[in-house]
């Protein structure tokens, strides 16, 4: 609250006066067009997970820590997401140190709304032992510089952060089997998180009586504006959060007109996002082809890592150029898996968590097809070959061929990532394999 | 699990299109200069006005020439199974901050400058839609104290479950990982003030719903409005006894 009273004092009549009168010959203070967002830029820092996002005058940090906790009772094999606001008074002489006010609220809420209640990050494969270990992911948003229109960017600098956050591989083992290992990132390449889809948040500012809906507003803007609404939407079309907290009433036309123009936006934005990070994935995994054989250098001090040293030698130093080649294309092959994986899930998404289950659905469709193309029998007769290959028994001889082939398959998508470094699809299958046979 | 069986029930019985019982009393408590209780089903609200009373803390005042809303939600700790700790929670700041800013654009604040008008809101049971709850306990509140609105300013919520579309959500509902819209209206002017959405909606299915709450808003509008004139025929009543 005490942000917005700030604001409303610096701004004098004048300046008021002249943000309204402009805008409604359509002119915006800054030459922008009503519906044009200001110019994006990510970067990202040193470490994984953090990022720096810049939206006009906007300057927002984000930054991801992940830690091992005790989950919560109602929910014992999922991770967790929690979502911390700092508004520095260096952004903004209105922010105050200390305890985070009223807008600080709002903000974290929105973008917890926007990720969490929408399940885009994956917070069951943040499970290490149910009911005893989750990883609990925790993003921090530091707001650097006030530019107006803190939601978005902020909401862009968790989306980037997250994505290029990279958790410890840990495994469970020891006598009794609840001992959770945590392999350090020399050892094992330290994972990904698994995020379905990306929201992002857009911020119309709302004036005149709300007649006027202008996009991205700016903090002079944000100063006249009689009211403003933020819609999360992610690139399928789906609505993933709204607010309009109170203020001027607006039309249901416009509200409606503003959802659409926020879809039609989300597609750009998710690919510069998604180009960014591309782009920072390449540099990093480049460095790390260039680390290994240093790395392998530096372990020749013992005699049991004699072996292991050989092993490096081989795979590392003679083919050393083949691998950077293979990472660069597997880089490039990414986002193509990423995007099919990507409309999987939009059909397969029913909102619960459990309810996630790309491979089971794949397989289906994958068995359907061979045996329809086997042999032109009626859809109940495929449908009750399905049957008989989930269960193991394949009795009739098109259901053999079925079977054989969806297994051949999968072995090919295995194969994919076998060699290097484990990926996300890795990390999922096994707890799902075992949920199929169940 | 099935939140709406084959017959179209709900696990309460209703039907999709169907509220909750509604209860609601205006001037509850006798201190305040307004006050109502608006019951939903189990979900309890209590709303206390005061003001417009001179101007407090003058540091509040943004506009020299419109008066200052204050608002404060709070839920009892017994209103839930299981006790609540903290009293102010990152919720409860953002709700008050909600229901501050949707009752601020119905106040004709513009007629009481140098003045604050204080909303208390406290939620006695939680079943499920306690913000809209809150707003439309709210503006009973306001209306008894006799502060000029623009409208009633009312609210109800409605979510998505089993691909049906459910007006206003109970605890279990709403809890149950749908989408969750809470929608705020001006019934007589026609305008949004309050949207609010939860979870993962397509586009088409989001207008149903939103249609679906607005439809809503207007059902509980006509019945608040009925219980404030009922309240205006007992006052005068009274006066001619």
């Amino acid at each position: 609250m005490e942000g917005r009273l700030a604001n409303m004092w610096r701004l004098t009549v004048n300046e008021s006066k002249f943000v309204e009168t402009a805008l409604q010959s359509e002119l915006r203070v800054d030459g922008r067009g009503l519906y044009d967002y200001r110019k994006l830029t990510i970067k990202f820092g040193k470490e994984y997970g953090s990022s720096e996002v810049q939206l006009g005058q906007t300057h927002v940090m984000g930054f991801v820590t992940a830690q091992m906790v005790q989950p919560y009772k109602d929910r014992p094999n999922e991770g967790s997401l929690s979502i911390f606001t700092e508004f520095s008074p260096m952004a903004d002489p209105s922010f105050e140190p200390g305890r985070p006010g009223e807008s600080a609220v709002e903000l974290g809420r929105i973008i917890d709304r926007g990720l969490r209640e929408s399940r885009a990050v994956d917070t069951e494969s943040l499970c290490i032992l149910a009911g005893k270990m989750v990883w609990s992911v925790r993003i921090d948003l530091h707001i650097l510089d006030n530019g107006g229109n803190l939601v978005d960017a902020a909401n862009i600098a968790a989306l980037a952060a997250l994505m290029t956050f990279r958790r410890p591989d840990c495994t469970v083992g020891g006598e009794n089997g609840q001992e959770v290992i945590i392999h350090p990132p020399e050892e094992r390449e330290p994972l990904p998180l698994i995020i379905h889809h990306l929201p992002i948040a857009f911020t119309f500012g709302f004036f005149n009586k709300g007649n006027i809906v202008v996009m991205d507003p700016t903090y002079v803007e944000e100063a006249v504006m009689c009211g403003r609404m933020t819609v999360t939407v992610n690139a399928n079309g789906d609505i993933c959060a709204i607010q309009k907290p109170g203020e001027e009433g607006v039309n249901q036309s416009v509200i409606l007109h503003c959802l659409r123009l926020a879809s039609s936006r989300a597609a750009a934005t998710t690919k510069i996002i998604r180009e960014e990070v591309e782009a920072y994935n390449r540099e990093r995994s480049l460095q790390k082809v260039k680390r290994h054989p240093t790395l392998a250098k530096s372990e020749v001090s013992g005699p049991t890592v004699a072996v292991k040293e050989e092993y490096r030698k081989s795979s590392d130093q003679e083919k050393a150029a083949e691998i950077s080649r293979e990472h660069v294309e597997r880089l490039k092959l990414s986002p193509e898996e990423l995007r099919s994986s990507k409309e999987q899930e939009a059909t397969n998404f029913k909102g619960g968590p459990s309810n996630w289950d790309p491979y089971s659905e794949a397989m289906d469709v994958d068995s359907l097809k061979v045996s329809l193309a086997s042999e032109g029998d009626s859809i109940t007769k495929s449908s009750s070959k399905k049957k008989t290959n989930g269960s193991g028994n394949a009795q009739k001889d098109g259901g053999e061929i079925s079977v054989e082939e969806v297994t051949g398959d999968l072995g090919k998508k295995d194969t994919k990532h076998k060699d290097g470094e484990m990926t996300l699809k890795d990390a999922v299958k096994p707890k799902k394999k075992r949920k199929n046979k169940t | 699990m099935e939140y709406v069986n084959p017959e179209g029930l709900r696990l309460d019985g209703r039907r999709f299109n169907e509220m909750r019982q509604i209860v609601a009393e205006v001037g509850v408590v006798s201190k305040a200069d307004g006050s109502a209780v608006f019951e939903m089903g189990n979900t309890k609200v209590i709303a206390a006005v005061y003001g417009p009373r001179e101007i407090q803390n003058k540091s509040q005042q943004k506009k020299n020439d419109h008066a200052v809303v204050l608002c404060e939600y709070s839920m009892a700790q017994f209103s839930t199974g299981d006790r609540r700790r903290q009293k102010f929670d990152r919720r409860s700041t953002e709700l008050s901050l909600v229901i501050r800013q949707t009752m601020e654009a119905c106040i004709l604040t513009e007629l009481m400058p140098h003045s604050q008008i204080d909303i208390f809101l406290q939620v006695l049971q939680a079943d499920g839609g306690t913000r809209s709850a809150c707003i439309n306990a709210a503006t009973l509140a306001l209306a008894d104290a006799g502060i000029p609105m623009r409208d009633l300013a009312v609210s109800c919520s409605a979510g998505y479950l089993n691909s049906t579309p459910l007006l206003d959500l109970n605890y279990v509902e709403d809890s149950a990982g749908g989408a969750d819209v809470t929608v705020g209206i001006l019934p007589k002017l026609d305008k949004v003030t309050l949207l609010q959405m939860d979870a993962k909606l397509p586009m088409e299915t989001f207008e149903t719903v939103f249609a679906l709450a607005s439809e809503g808003c207007k059902a509980i509008a006509e019945r608040i409005r009925e219980v404030l004139q009922e309240n205006t025929k007992q006052l005068e009543y009274r006066r001619a006894a």
